[in-house]
């Protein structure tokens, strides 16, 4: 990466403090995208994947979440340092966000264009408080989005309520709002795992358009490695709380250096080859009340050593932004 | 061994505060010979659940007819709706759900073989014990509760529960698609080993078409209540015939590198099955849809050479619009 990233996430650590004691949900992670990228989280289930980006926007409450250390740089401010006040001026301006169940997040007795107008004037009274209402204005802007994502007809449809609209439109929806105010980074939590594959290829076509059209930088965090190949220049992939591995698509799926990212690739039915034997990664994840000392998968790991139960160090591949958080590669490494 | 003639289910519904039918299952063929893995494959609201759900008497059929070891079970007696459930298990897609969180997992097993066999006390605590070490759990889960279990775990006892009575058929209805990928590979190898072991039959319901080519020999396409391609997995997935097929499976993402940014993808939603397009289903989202033939008369289904069946005009043979 040669320009300066748009987000930088370092050493990054999380708790929620519960009644049960101290769950260390992030520890150490470090990402960064850069203009007009796309950078995939992928993860199963409790690895902290949509916790990494919920405080980019500030959306943690706290308590229960503590941050314990790390920043998260948004062209150089710290975002977990930002008052209010100028988090209304980012939040949706400079950076959007959408999230998975489409309907969940739109409310059921409004237009979609009343929810438009709103945001979009919001928008403007938080950039500049004299600013008078012009809500004919803003529901031009509003069409104007929803053509931009390609909802069919949005003249008409802008008066419809979320619930005469499908799940693949209520997402156009969700993203035509989520541009509304030309963000200049969009976070996609999960965007299409609630949809139908046909409708997911159209969302995920769509996304494409955007970084490439756009110059929009995306974070898209996602379960699905499939999604991620598709549409990410960059993967990190995540494990109980750490990034154990980061790279390029063809790098991290290429060529796997991390023994968890080799089980989750050896995990997954190929949809484009016949069936081989499939590898079910034994055990469970860690609990991170109590995370083990030392590697956070070696108990799973087919390749632990004695040696893992000291916490692994970041190995960085020399020649670009390559990192694989695992004890193999302590003495560097080398690809092609 | 498992036969659907024209299945239809229809539920009531309304539409525009007017009384209207809803055909969720529309005229289905289905055929699963024994030993067979029959992978149901649609989007939502295509249908394949209630399939799965029809035949196993959880939904009523409006018509047609359900051929269960060439004995008609479409309309049974509650005797024989128990001789049935013997015979027939079903697994669910939620875990968390499928099992109840008062009973103890010893309890939950063992509720089939108390209400089909006498086995009682220490025998029954027995065959339970036995039931869960097939599916890969120690003793000690026995007296634990639900809330205990990871989801994977609960699964598993979802489908000791469902083989407790040596069935013959499962109905499988997403039976992963609630599971971590790498809990899902482990439940796919074993409900892959366990269908040779216990000689089982599988009706698989899934909506991911890799889980079905890995568990299925065979494979029905669903789409808006109609079976539109059925035939062996490796060929359909080799050589998709149906305009709909071709177009599910170019939509998977592949988990590798080096695909496209950007496909071809399937313009428009599916529609809804209270306002069905005429003529063929899929004529409106189609690519090669004929105007005046596509979408005019309801279109039938053609079987091919090798026992391939599609719902095209485009394999009609009479007019051979497909040299292929």
């Amino acid at each position: 990466m040669t320009d300066a990233p748009v987000l930088e996430i370092r050493d990054y650590r999380l708790n929620f403090n519960t009644f049960d004691g101290v769950y260390h949900a992030l520890d150490g992670v470090n990402l960064a995208v850069g203009k007009g990228q796309s950078l995939g989280i992928v993860g199963e289930t409790g690895c902290g994947k949509s916790v990494t980006v919920r405080n980019v926007l500030g959306l943690l409450p706290s308590p229960p979440a503590e941050v314990v250390s790390g920043e998260i740089l948004y062209n150089g401010k710290d975002m977990l340092k930002v008052t209010p006040a100028e988090m209304q001026k980012i939040r949706g301006i400079e950076i959007a966000m959408i999230f998975q169940d489409p309907m969940t997040y739109l409310n059921p007795v409004f237009t979609i264009g009343t929810q438009m107008v709103d945001v979009i004037l919001a928008h403007q009274k938080a950039l500049d408080k004299s600013v008078r209402k012009n809500k004919k204005q803003a529901r031009a802007h509003a069409i104007e989005m929803l053509r931009k994502v390609h909802l069919p007809n949005p003249e008409s449809q802008i008066d419809r309520y979320p619930h005469e609209l499908s799940g693949g439109m209520r997402q156009r929806v969700l993203i035509a709002m989520a541009l509304s105010g030309s963000p200049k980074l969009l976070i996609a939590d999960e965007p299409t795992t609630a949809l139908d594959v046909t409708i997911q290829a159209q969302i995920l076509d769509l996304i494409a358009e955007l970084v490439e059209d756009m110059g929009l930088s995306v974070i898209i965090i996602t379960h699905d490695l499939g999604v991620v190949a598709k549409v990410c220049d960059n993967v990190a992939v995540m494990y109980a709380g750490q990034v154990v591995e980061y790279g390029t698509i063809e790098e991290v799926f290429g060529k796997p250096k991390h023994p968890y990212t080799e089980g989750l690739l050896k995990s997954i039915p190929h949809p484009g080859k016949p069936p081989e034997e499939l590898y079910g990664i034994p055990g469970f994840l860690p609990n991170l009340l109590t995370p083990p000392i030392g590697c956070r998968f070696q108990d799973r790991c087919p390749k632990a050593m004695e040696i893992c139960g000291t916490p692994p160090k970041n190995r960085n591949n020399a020649a670009h932004d390559r990192t694989v958080l695992c004890h193999l590669y302590e003495e560097g490494f080398e690809d092609a | 061994m498992l036969e659907t003639r024209e299945l239809t289910v229809n539920f009531a519904a309304k539409s525009g505060g007017k009384k209207a039918q809803l055909t969720a299952v529309n005229k289905v063929n289905l055929h699963i010979k024994k030993g067979d893995a029959l992978g149901l494959v649609g989007e939502s609201g295509s249908g394949k659940s209630t399939v799965g759900r029809t035949i196993l008497h959880l939904n009523k059929a409006s018509s047609g007819s359900i051929i269960f070891d060439e004995q008609d079970i479409t309309r049974l007696n509650s005797t024989d709706e128990k001789i049935l459930r013997r015979r027939a298990q079903m697994v669910f897609q939620d875990p968390h759900s499928a099992l109840n969180p008062r009973m103890t997992i010893m309890r939950s097993v063992a509720e089939p073989l108390i209400l089909h066999t006498k086995l009682r006390g220490a025998a029954l605590r027995e065959k339970v014990g036995t039931l869960l070490e097939i599916v890969g759990l120690q003793k000690q889960f026995l007296y634990r509760y639900p809330h205990e279990l990871s989801g994977g775990q609960k699964q598993r006892v979802c489908i000791a529960r469902a083989i407790a009575l040596n069935p013959e058929l499962l109905v499988l209805d997403e039976p992963t698609s609630a599971l971590d990928v790498s809990v899902q590979a482990q439940i796919l190898e074993f409900l892959k080993s366990i269908q040779k072991e216990l000689d089982l039959t599988y009706l698989f319901i899934s909506h991911n078409l890799a889980v079905i080519r890995y568990v299925c020999n065979r494979i029905a396409v669903m789409y808006l209540g109609q079976i539109v391609e059925q035939g062996e997995t490796e060929e359909i997935f080799n050589n998709p015939k149906h305009p709909y097929t071709k177009a599910l499976l170019e939509a998977v993402p592949l988990p590798e590198p080096g695909q496209p940014r950007r496909g071809k993808p399937l313009v428009g939603d599916i529609p809804s099955p209270l306002d069905l397009p005429k003529g063929c289903f899929f004529n409106n989202r189609c690519e090669k849809a004929i105007a005046g033939v596509c979408d005019v008369a309801p279109v039938p289904t053609y079987t091919l050479e090798g026992g391939r069946e599609v719902r095209c005009v485009l394999y009609d043979p009479e007019t051979q619009r497909q040299t292929a």
